[in-house]
């Protein structure tokens, strides 16, 4: 029961990458490395949730408080890789109409 | 006609840490009971928002007796949750007034960071209720359906059923 977060940095973005489960025990991890991710300049915040298993109001919340930290800088937030669980947790709660969420998950293979 | 064949109680103390503790319990007691996968995640969702709402508003930092309280009531049917804590008096009203989805026109900045932990146990459970008169008491039933067709369209079981 933890929560993994390794955070990739290029020029124009920052992706964060999320293994385990999201939770009120593991949210303030979360949110102590995506709030300085989204508050950086010129650089879109990408979040990774392949590697998540459970997430509950707590974690979405989470991303609420991401999203506007970004709204404020200028950038963008964008969640991938979310199993059908998850996302149906986004939908049910209408979060997926207001965060932009990767449905396709194909991204390029390193 | 039911009949309570168990009754397990469980009292930990209300931080963080022990809130994936409670959700595992109830994985398995769901779990043993024959829910569906989809099933027992809904559960362990619904119980673990009730134990962060404890977690997170129930006591006062350094409040003696910081506790929650979780009731599993296992039926033939059904699984009967109770989380409660000693927190103090609450107003039910406001709590609920609080609760609700996004909707797709709200401004973000509008948006707030709580108030999805109740509106998401009342969609994921079959039957709620909360009291406020010591401290919060929420009590959440999930029906056990067995002969359920199965969802997701993949039709009658291969079994033919006996005519009637």
């Amino acid at each position: 029961m933890n929560l993994e977060i390794n955070v990739t940095e290029t020029d124009n973005q920052n992706v964060a990458y999320l293994s385990g489960e999201v939770d009120v025990y593991t949210a303030s991890k979360l949110k102590e490395t995506l709030t300085p991710l989204a508050e950086q300049s010129d650089k879109n915040l990408i979040v990774d949730l392949s590697g998540v298993d459970y997430i509950d109001s707590t974690g979405l919340g989470i991303f609420i408080g991401t999203l506007k930290t970004t709204e404020k800088t200028g950038n963008t937030l964008m969640l991938t890789g979310l199993n059908e669980r998850v996302r149906r947790l986004f939908e049910i709660t209408g979060l997926n109409e207001v965060i932009d969420i990767e449905v396709d998950n194909k991204r390029e293979e390193a | 006609m039911t009949r309570t064949s168990d009754s397990i109680e469980m009292k930990v103390p209300a931080k963080p840490e022990y809130v994936g503790v409670v959700r595992l319990t109830v994985s398995g007691i769901a779990n043993r009971l024959g829910y569906s996968y989809d099933d027992i995640e809904d559960i362990k969702i619904a119980v673990a928002e009730a134990c962060t709402n404890v977690v997170n508003h129930a006591y006062n930092e350094g409040q003696e007796g910081n506790d929650m309280q979780v009731n599993f009531g296992v039926y033939e049917d059904r699984l009967e949750l109770v989380i409660s804590d000693q927190g103090g008096t609450i107003d039910v009203e406001k709590l609920k007034q609080e609760r609700g989805p996004i909707t797709e026109n709200q401004a973000i900045e509008d948006l707030k960071e709580g108030g999805l932990g109740l509106f998401l146990i009342e969609t994921l459970m079959d039957e709620v209720e909360i009291r406020g008169d010591s401290g919060v008491m929420i009590i959440m039933t999930k029906f056990l359906q067995r002969d359920e067709v199965e969802h997701h369209g993949y039709g009658v079981s291969k079994e033919i059923p006996e005519q009637q």
